[in-house]
């Protein structure tokens, strides 16, 4: 349809065709309040069950411990300020890492100014935290630890098990936003002693605009969003029944594809890794290969500014990414690359390639002639510029 | 209000595997039916959350699920004023009074075949259903109810109060049924709940803690108060009258060196009476609030079988009708632990006869 190379699955991914056609049905024909009494919403309610169902299969967790949210932004957002609030009485300290996601980032900025004291504890090279220093950073009053379950820029798996281990022993409440994870990795809530996980459903060919919040039968949290009595009370708003069906069909593909995506993925990645560090000057960002997520490529090239190797990709139609977009569409310098320790020029010189199984090798090769191509003409005008 | 007899039947559902499966039997018998979940009650969001338990979330979501798998319509009615006020609000004052009630039977009596009963026939039908493992038929002009197929399961014990009107209206397919075939009805059709657990609790207290729930709802009125023994000597102090039933022996607190049990409970001295095993065997009751099924009234001394509780065996006993509508029950054999507030219930072999509220020991 589209003759681009789309390589930037962290940022979205494309609806495949169960999803779409289970979303037109709940738009077109069963169109429903799915709060409403009559018979004609019944579908609808069903809809919404099943859903819930698959996504809590997909995460070993109960159906009614699953809430369905506006997307991984506002799942952040509940889980953070709704677990702060309900247990502020009992202390007022929470801990989470410099590489999370805004959403995660900006709601304890936000808890900041009503009086919460944030830890944000610091990455290691390649984007791990380090667990010692977390257990260090442990105080009485600490109620919340929030942990990225994988990082959207350069892929870390951080090591949630003994996260989970740690927060059970201390007895405080463990969010982990695996927007990034879910759909990829195997995710057990029970195994790794998760109490709140966020995901969103355009990560995994589902629609935009609709996510989940996991919340442990027995966890707490105040309501984020007030209104009817949708979700048990705990989050208002009219069912967006197409986007929750979609999104538990999505859900129930990816899970019973995860383990052949895979093998297609690692088999791309592997050559693009292979071929892209042929080029003089480049640098992976990030773990090696079997500590990260599938499809994750951040790599970066001396001397070549990720703006304009992005722009001359853009060019040839290939779709990748660096950093963050602010609101107007200019690139802001990576706080996650920052973080683990890179200079600012190092930061500025990476780009993030994010594959999925929908890429051909024939993709890859095209992206690396012209990231070769990009890489010497950038070099031979910066040269120039200096002279 | 009666509707010319047609086939429309409203059933109550409650998510679990015995209703589920009597609408499907209605359905392939050839009615109408149509599902309806009475919410009863609300508890706090962290009660409703609580797996299973009829009434709660999951399980109004289990009935819809069924009515939609059988393509019947489905609905849920608020019922929850008039529960409280005939169901919950009685069984806290009869606590209060000392007594054990059981809230079952006032439900079937004012809310299921009653109240429910008036609301199908609003909606046109002429029948309401349960799930209750009991039959009903029609012998020399007069319904009767009878004991289930499965004895084991048998419920007759809480619809002693029907009506002959409400038994003409009221059809109950898993009667004929035992349990297991049940649950293999619901497998084979393809419904979740065939594996559900059956509830065995007070539908509106979580955790069966009738304690707990009391408590809460009289703010304050439960004090702790005296064990006597039975010349009114104190021995201890016991939590409040609620949290007591005749024949307990368990969670008294009272080290006597011997085993002791709760012969009487006295509410207006707000007193526990404590006593030996034989004091709590006695032979005689009397009912008040009886309904007889094969007949309108006992007008002479008659024979049957009775149980004193839920659970127990119906043995011999006689009926002797007193004044305003009370029956002296006298058993052969002396039972244990008859209780105040507690049901009566008669048979003759299979056949429901009647039953009443125990009102004293006699």
């Amino acid at each position: 349809m589209n003759n681009i190379i789309y390589m930037d699955n962290s940022a979205t991914t494309p609806m495949i065709k169960e999803v779409r056609d289970i979303m037109a049905y709940y738009e077109e024909i069963k169109y429903a309040n799915a709060s409403s009494a009559y018979n004609f919403a019944l579908e609808n309610k069903i809809a919404i069950d099943n859903s819930r169902r698959e996504i809590a299969k997909a995460l070993k967790a109960s159906p009614n411990e699953i809430f369905f949210t506006s997307g991984g932004t506002e799942s952040d957002n509940w889980a953070i300020k709704g677990a702060a609030i309900k247990n502020m009485a009992r202390g007022k300290h929470i801990i989470t890492s410099q590489i999370e996601h805004h959403a995660v980032l900006n709601s304890c900025k936000f808890l900041e100014k009503l009086g919460f004291e944030i830890t944000y504890i610091s990455v290691d090279n390649e984007g791990f935290i380090d667990l010692n220093e977390l257990k260090k950073s442990i105080r009485k009053d600490t109620i919340l630890i929030s942990i990225m379950m994988a990082n959207n820029e350069v892929g870390t798996v951080e090591e949630i098990n003994m996260v989970g281990d740690l927060c059970r022993n201390s007895g405080i409440i463990f969010h982990t936003d695996a927007v990034q994870a879910f759909g990829k990795i195997p995710i057990d809530v029970n195994e790794m002693k998760i109490d709140l996980l966020s995901i969103s459903a355009h990560k995994f060919n589902g629609p935009k605009g609709i996510g989940a919040l996991y919340i442990r039968k027995g966890i707490l949290i105040e309501n984020l969003i007030h209104g009817g009595s949708q979700e048990r009370d705990r989050r208002g708003g009219t069912y967006n029944t197409p986007a929750i069906a979609a999104m538990g069909m999505a859900a129930k593909v990816s899970m019973e594809q995860m383990k052949s995506h895979e093998e297609i993925v690692l088999k791309l990645q592997e050559i693009l890794i292979k071929e892209l560090l042929k080029i003089e000057g480049s640098y992976i960002n990030g773990p090696s290969i079997n500590k990260r997520l599938i499809g994750n490529v951040n790599i970066g090239f001396r001397g070549v500014l990720n703006e304009t190797l992005l722009m001359i990709l853009d060019d040839n139609n290939i779709c990748v990414s660096a950093g963050s977009a602010c609101q107007a569409g200019a690139l802001e310098p990576s706080h996650v690359l920052s973080a683990m320790g890179l200079s600012e020029s190092e930061a500025r010189n990476s780009i993030r390639i994010s594959l999925s199984y929908l890429n051909t090798e024939k993709e890859i090769y095209e992206i690396v002639r012209v990231i070769k191509e990009a890489v010497n003409k950038i070099r031979r005008n910066y040269k120039k510029e200096v002279i | 209000m009666i509707n010319e007899k047609n086939k429309k039947v409203v059933i109550g559902m409650s998510g679990g595997v015995d209703s589920s499966v009597a609408a499907y039997l209605l359905k392939e018998q050839g009615y109408e039916v149509i599902g309806i979940t009475m919410s009863v009650f609300r508890g706090t969001p962290e009660e409703e959350e609580r797996e299973g338990g009829c009434c709660s979330l999951s399980s109004v979501e289990d009935a819809r699920r069924v009515c939609y798998k059988l393509s019947i319509p489905f609905h849920v009615v608020n019922f929850r004023e008039i529960f409280k006020t005939k169901v919950i609000d009685p069984f806290i004052n009869e606590y209060m009074e000392g007594k054990t009630p059981n809230p079952c039977i006032a439900c079937n009596k004012y809310i299921k075949f009653d109240e429910f009963l008036k609301k199908a026939e609003e909606l046109g039908a002429s029948y309401i259903a349960t799930g209750h493992y009991a039959t009903i038929s029609k012998e020399n002009g007069r319904y009767i109810m009878k004991k289930s197929e499965d004895s084991k399961k048998d419920q007759t014990y809480v619809l002693y109060n029907m009506t002959q009107y409400q038994l003409e209206h009221t059809l109950m397919p898993c009667g004929a049924y035992n349990k297991n075939e049940i649950r293999e009805i619901a497998k084979k059709i393809g419904l979740d709940v065939h594996s559900k657990k059956d509830s065995e609790e007070i539908c509106f207290i979580p955790d069966n803690d009738h304690g707990s729930f009391i408590k809460k709802a009289t703010k304050g009125k439960i004090r702790e108060g005296n064990f006597v023994d039975k010349s009114g000597k104190v021995i201890g102090r016991h939590k409040g009258i609620v949290y007591y039933t005749i024949g307990q022996r368990k969670g008294l607190n009272l080290a006597l060196g011997r085993p002791v049990y709760v012969i009487d409970i006295n509410p207006y001295k707000n007193e526990v009476v404590i006593g030996e095993e034989e004091d709590i065997f006695k032979k005689s009751l009397i009912a008040k609030d009886v309904n007889f099924i094969p007949f309108e009234t006992l007008t002479k001394p008659l024979w049957v079988t009775s149980k004193i509780r839920y659970q127990a065996k119906a043995t011999d006993a006689l009926l002797e009708p007193l004044d305003n509508g009370r029956v002296k029950v006298t058993f052969k054999e002396k039972q244990r632990a008859i209780t105040k507030g507690q049901s009566v219930a008669f048979y003759n072999e299979d056949i429901v006869v009647g039953g009443g509220i125990i009102e004293e020991l006699c």
